[in-house]
């Protein structure tokens, strides 16, 4: 199992450097240029300079190596310095937004909080909805129960975010005028009034994600359970004479989950990418709302980064996924 | 699903068999005529998912009132009549009239052209790369290790965040030389169709694998059949159930990815009307007018939910285990 994991962990590296490379051409082509908002009063060897002083003078393969010594070396230096009060990132160019001149990674920071919560909270309570309705359903399949389960799932994966987000925003903000549409992230919690206020802005959004979270691991929880139910185990279970409630939810609940807790771990990655859509929709100024007004703003250094980082994310968590799915099924084991 | 409901329809594929071996096995020559294909089992269990079916009338309907809409309808999408703004539902405008007197059906009408045009243009080019990188992988040996590793990397990509990119970085370009509308549809259908093809070559992949090694390839081989003209003759015709059902899917995907595009603003622009462009220009009026923003939302949800259960209902009627059960 270390060996696989060693491995694993040794193939992403050529795998993340060759994304970077990726993602550092396709927006080194843009056509868009940095200097484009600037009044036409300011002279061209100025432009010139400044253009130089954003870092745009040297050639692409300096550049690149410049920006991976930069993400790699000089950012986890000054994470540390600012972690333990250490000096060993001073004096060194850290990756600076066009739009704000402030290093990129201190704004992913303030942008990450929010992100967290609203993401994260709606991850949690789609995977506590999703996994008793999987479970009920594969339990009682073709029931009532399963075929209304099937139906809400499937219009949970069909609804666009942009549309149950809207939806919602007219029914329950508008409409009957119960929680606020916009999400204040001034709100400091700091009393119990403030906590019910913070709950009532995260509702909308939480609904809106978990609703579509929820349809696509509950469906993976059903079909999981569906291939256990069956098995010879069970009936070995039932004919020892167990309690259904043991067979169900010890015997096969314990089975089923390997596929449906690698399904989860890999859905993390999404939680830090923010959901985009949806923070638009209630604007949420989070990771996916920065990342929208960066690539509206033509700001590339903040959009390499948390392109990157969204990338890095994805291959730990696929990663990850991997070496749980080793240690849960002994069946699996890659060495 | 409802499968299960479903009468059992043991006589078509009975019927099927007996024909198939009726000249081995010299029965009566009058079920010669009645032979079928494996489609019509096919479509006899497709028939009975209800959700299929419903999702297939749906679909159909949307699709036929989208392409001759425009020539029943009598307004036109982009004529602007200032005196009647505004309006909400009536005989004459179903659906209402925007800020500037567009009739809200006719834009409808025009957006699911463009939507569903771009679905399935973006599903077909996902379609021929994926099966073409899948058929590659799984038949050769030597590409398949290149082609996988390719996939991987392109599924690790985080795909919205490079979609907005890409069609932030290659607008220009493709408008200066299309032309605005013409630029921005293959821009957005090539961008779909490039980041979403990684599940079908997987999938095809896999069954390429599984099929190679079977008997009547191997026939093929030994008489000396070009590698070309097996892949083409056998191996295709063996995985195109897979790739129907990725193909109802992708149309899905393409349809919500290209709405999110518009929604976000770095879709086709304000006076070409999709069902996410429309959506998105709904929203500020959602206070006054809800229904602006609710009926593109409702077009949309409504294709991709009926296309979904299409595709569930191909998946069990192509799954030769459940057929015929």
């Amino acid at each position: 199992m270390l060996t696989f994991t060693f491995r694993r962990l040794l193939y992403a590296i050529p795998t993340l450097l060759f994304i970077s490379l990726v993602i550092f051409l396709l927006l080194d082509l843009a056509p868009g240029d940095p200097m484009a908002q600037m009044p036409l009063t300011v002279p061209d060897e100025v432009k010139a300079r400044m253009r130089e002083a954003l870092g745009l003078g040297e050639p692409i393969h300096i550049r690149y190596w410049k920006w991976l010594v930069q993400f790699f070396w000089v950012e986890p230096l000054h994470m540390l310095d600012s972690l333990l009060g250490t000096g060993f990132a001073e004096g060194s160019q850290r990756i600076l937004s066009w739009q704000t001149r402030s290093p990129v990674v201190d704004i992913v920071m303030q942008r990450m909080p929010q992100t967290l919560w609203v993401v994260g909270t709606a991850y949690v309570v789609a995977i506590l909805i999703a996994i008793p309705v999987g479970i009920y359903s594969a339990y009682r399949q073709y029931s009532l129960f399963d075929q209304a389960g099937t139906f809400v799932t499937m219009v949970g994966f069909s609804v666009p975010p942009f549309f149950s987000g809207v939806l919602v925003i007219i029914i329950f903000a508008s409409q009957l005028g119960w929680f606020p549409s916009i999400y204040d992230t001034r709100l400091v919690v700091d009393s119990w009034s403030d906590f019910g206020l913070q709950v009532r802005q995260m509702f909308l959004p939480v609904m809106v994600l978990a609703l579509q979270i929820t349809s696509q691991l509950s469906r993976f929880m059903r079909a999981s359970m569906l291939d256990n139910l069956n098995q010879d185990y069970v009936r070995t279970a039932r004919a020892k004479g167990l309690r259904e409630k043991t067979v169900v939810l010890v015997h096969v609940l314990r089975n089923s989950m390997i596929p449906v807790v690698t399904v989860i771990a890999l859905g993390v990655p999404s939680i830090f990418g923010g959901a985009i859509i949806t923070e638009q929709v209630f604007k949420v100024n989070g990771i996916g709302q920065l990342l929208i007004t960066a690539i509206q703003g033509n700001d590339l250094p903040m959009v390499q980064t948390l392109t990157f980082i969204f990338a890095v994310l994805i291959v730990l968590f696929n990663l990850i996924a991997d070496v749980l799915y080793g240690i849960l099924d002994p069946r699996i084991r890659y060495d | 699903m409802t499968n299960a409901h479903a009468p059992e329809t043991p006589v078509g594929a009975d019927r099927g068999t007996v024909a198939a071996s009726a000249p081995v096995a010299g029965s009566e020559p009058i079920l010669l005529t009645q032979a079928r294909s494996q489609w019509w089992d096919v479509w006899d269990q497709f028939r009975n998912h209800k959700g299929a079916m419903a999702g297939a009338a749906v679909f159909l309907l949307i699709v036929l009132v989208v392409v001759f809409g425009p020539y029943a309808w009598p307004f036109d999408p982009t004529e602007t009549n200032i005196r009647s703004r505004n309006q909400g539902m009536s005989l004459t405008h179903p659906l209402g009239t925007d800020q500037l007197g567009r009739d809200v059906f006719a834009r409808m009408i025009q957006g699911g052209r463009v939507s569903l045009a771009v679905g399935m243009t973006a599903m077909a080019l996902s379609l021929v790369l994926g099966t073409l990188i899948g058929v590659l992988a799984g038949y050769f040996r030597r590409l398949d290790g290149p082609l996988m590793r390719l996939t991987d990397l392109f599924l690790a990509l985080p795909l919205l965040p490079l979609l907005l990119v890409m069609v932030l970085l290659f607008r220009e370009p493709l408008t200066a030389a299309f032309g605005i509308e013409t630029g921005i549809f293959i821009l957005i259908v090539s961008a779909i169709g490039i980041t979403s093809w990684m599940q079908t070559a997987r999938i095809v992949r896999g069954d390429v694998l599984a099929l190679k090694e079977r008997e009547f390839v191997l026939a093929a081989r030994s008489i000396g059949t070009p590698a070309r003209r097996i892949v083409t003759r056998h191996v295709l015709p063996n995985v195109l159930s897979p790739i129907m059902v990725s193909a109802t899917l992708g149309i899905a995907t393409a349809i919500i990815t290209e709405s999110a595009l518009s929604f976000l603003g770095l879709g086709f622009p304000p006076d070409f009307p999709t069902w996410g462009r429309l959506l998105n220009d709904g929203v500020p009026y959602l206070e006054l007018y809800p229904g602006r923003a609710f009926w593109p939302g409702l077009a949309i949800s409504l294709v991709v939910l009926s296309i979904n259960y299409v595709g569930d209902g191909l998946r069990d009627a192509l799954d030769p285990r459940i057929r015929g059960r």
